[in-house]
């Protein structure tokens, strides 16, 4: 079959991983699907398409990304101007597909907002990247540059009367941007603290108007979806969740990387086939699916398929579906504290429990794996993890944070133990 | 005063919003970008043209990473201290850099040219372990290499410009 429907997200990319100018993507049939949407759809026609490919959100929480168009109020009395916004804040530990994708092929990510802005009847567009970005920001740069001169953006694009504007935001830097209401704080030039939800940002987003946040992977998905129809993108998947997905692993393993494979490929086969399994003299310990906020598996989760609903059944969630592998070497403790540590600096401090639970979370990790823990620490770090659980706090972050340390408590207890009792790392 | 450059480019971002004070990151951006850092007058001179109060503003670039309230040095290394590059041994990356330069987080040499930072995962976690130097990224990150990319910087002209 062709690459462009077996890989639709990556199908145009390059080997050497330069950027596709505007005229090679068009040339493998670039913004044609964008031509078809704003010239033959209406908007409630490409939200249909999408909702029915069943894309869900590649940004960690797995909405069906159709539905969540579908609540921005439309029509003649709405508010305007309505904004559309692409969440390239990408700091998820261990996290490192929207990178590739921006730097690889900007112009799919800009047609598929063009697509997508359409489809909500946006004014204007932003994306909103990560400071430390800085290839994919000089790349992005020009592909809206280059697509703003072909008339793919401005007035009246392919004739249909349309209009959208597109600007690059490069933010400054916080974990806590990616949040997509402090995301919209940062984008106003503020601190960027959550804000209430509801009401959510398609009703009440930017400026408290209508918004809509996507991820970087989920826009990449809308050209195919409207270039090839929903049942296709459908069969793509080995599992409900429609389409293919960039898988990643990281760690001691022989080649670590990235792949775009059917949605619901199982987990050892990405670990063993695609990674090329553990590296010479190193054994698989553990491994969290989708970033630093995703529960630890072990080997026996193995055939477990990395789609939404599976991981969860599980036990651990697909959040960014970027592995990060563990070894015999690496202690249990010292990773959680590395990534408790991550987390209590990136608290953005708005709500106490987050603001005060992680640094005492990392206080009693540092101490467990200096070898000067008590046992009753175990069962504060258990408080912990339900004081800092989802209802607690104001957004995401605290109970996406203590998700690692809840699983581990559990899976690794006899390790903690150790530690407690043997007063060392064991690993050290 | 801001520099007729520095105004310039920061009216040049205005027209992208629909507010003055949206530009704030922008605009603190930029005078770090031309000054290395961002000073007590630098605030009040950013302030002043965005229509912000210098409280305002200085709670805005207090609460991000890579804006800097203090001076750093020529070159600013960001070392990720993140979970995939933990597993491959940054903490090794560390202990060669602070050895090699003298300094550990937050610090920086004494004759001003490398300022030593933490940064949450660089997005390269497969070629862990990564840092970036000025902007520009390095990964898979040994002893040896440090070496000969702290030579590249060695001596050389600019500043960390947050592009
Ligand atoms: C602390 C925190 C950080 C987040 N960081 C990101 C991020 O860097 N990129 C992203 O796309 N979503 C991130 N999210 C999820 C967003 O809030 C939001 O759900 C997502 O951008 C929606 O896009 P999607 O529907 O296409 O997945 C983060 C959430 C939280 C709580
Ligand atoms: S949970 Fe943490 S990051 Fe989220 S609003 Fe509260 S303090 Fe901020
Ligand atoms: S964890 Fe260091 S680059 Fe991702």
């Amino acid at each position: 079959m062709e690459r462009s429907l077996t890989y639709p997200l990556t199908w145009a990319m390059r080997p050497d991983r330069e950027p596709l100018t505007l005229k090679e993507y068009e040339g493998k049939g670039g913004y044609e699907a964008a031509r078809k949407a704003l010239t033959k759809m209406t908007p409630q026609e490409i939200q249909k398409t999408v909702a029915e490919a069943n894309l869900r959100g590649r940004g960690g929480a797995g909405f069906n990304t159709g539905q969540k168009w579908s609540f921005v109020p439309m029509g003649d009395d709405a508010p305007r101007p309505r904004y559309l916004v692409t969440n390239a804040d990408e700091m998820e530990p261990g996290t490192f597909k929207d990178r590739m994708l921006i730097e690889g092929n900007p112009h799919q990510l800009i047609e598929g907002m063009l697509i997508a802005a359409f489809a909500i009847r946006a004014d204007y567009s932003y994306v909103f990247l990560r400071a430390e970005y800085t290839t994919a920001e000089r790349r992005v740069a020009r592909a809206i540059a280059e697509a703003y001169e072909a008339g793919y953006l401005g007035e009246n694009i392919f004739g249909s009367g349309y209009r959208l504007e597109m600007y690059l935001h490069s933010s400054a830097g916080r974990y806590i941007c990616g949040e997509e209401t402090a995301l919209l704080n940062a984008l106003e030039g503020k601190r960027a603290i959550p804000r209430a939800k509801p009401p959510y940002p398609q009703v009440s987003g930017l400026w408290g108007k209508p918004t809509v946040v996507n991820n970087v992977e989920t826009f990449f998905n809308i050209p195919p979806i409207i270039g090839n129809g929903a049942g296709w993108y459908k069969g793509l998947s080995l599992s409900e969740d429609g389409g293919t997905k960039i898988y990643g692993v990281s760690g001691r393993v022989k080649r670590p990387g990235l792949w775009e494979l059917p949605m619901g490929t199982p987990m050892g086969e990405i670990i063993e086939e695609h990674a090329g399994g553990m590296r010479e003299g190193y054994t698989f310990h553990s491994v969290i699916p989708g970033g630093a906020s995703t529960e630890f598996l072990l080997k026996r989760h193995f055939d477990v398929k990395m789609d939404f609903d599976s991981l969860m059944k599980a036990g651990s969630r697909l959040g960014t579906g970027t592995m990060i592998i563990f070894d015999q070497t690496t202690c249990p403790v010292g990773a959680v504290l590395n990534l408790q540590q991550f987390f209590a600096r990136e608290s953005c401090g708005w709500c106490t429990p987050c603001r005060e639970g992680l640094p005492w979370v990392v206080h009693l990790l540092q101490a467990i794996e200096n070898g000067e823990g008590r046992p009753e620490d175990l069962e504060t770090l258990e408080m912990h993890t339900r004081f800092l659980g989802p209802g607690k706090t104001y957004c995401a972050l605290a109970p996406g944070a203590v998700e690692p340390l809840q699983s581990a408590l559990g899976l690794f207890r006899g390790d903690f133990l150790r530690h407690i009792h043997e007063k060392r790392c064991p690993w050290k | 005063m801001l520099s007729e450059e520095e105004r310039q480019e920061i009216e040049r971002t205005l027209q992208h919003y629909d507010r003055k004070s949206a530009v704030s990151i922008d605009a603190l951006k930029i005078v770090q970008k031309h000054r290395g850092w961002v000073s007590d007058e630098g605030i009040r001179d950013v302030a002043e043209i965005l229509g912000m109060t210098v409280d305002e503003l200085d709670a805005v670039a207090t609460f991000y990473n890579l804006i800097f309230r203090k001076p750093v040095g020529r070159h600013v290394i960001l070392l990720c201290n993140s979970i995939s590059c933990w597993v491959m041994g940054y903490e090794k990356i560390l202990e060669h850099l602070s050895a090699r330069l003298g300094i550990t987080w937050g610090e920086t040499t004494a004759d001003g040219m490398f300022t030593l930072l933490p940064v949450p995962c660089l997005g390269a976690c497969d070629l862990a372990p990564a840092m970036m130097v000025d902007g520009e990224l390095y990964g898979d990150l040994t002893p040896e290499r440090i070496d000969g990319i702290l030579g590249r910087y060695r001596g050389g002209e600019g500043v960390w410009n947050v592009p």
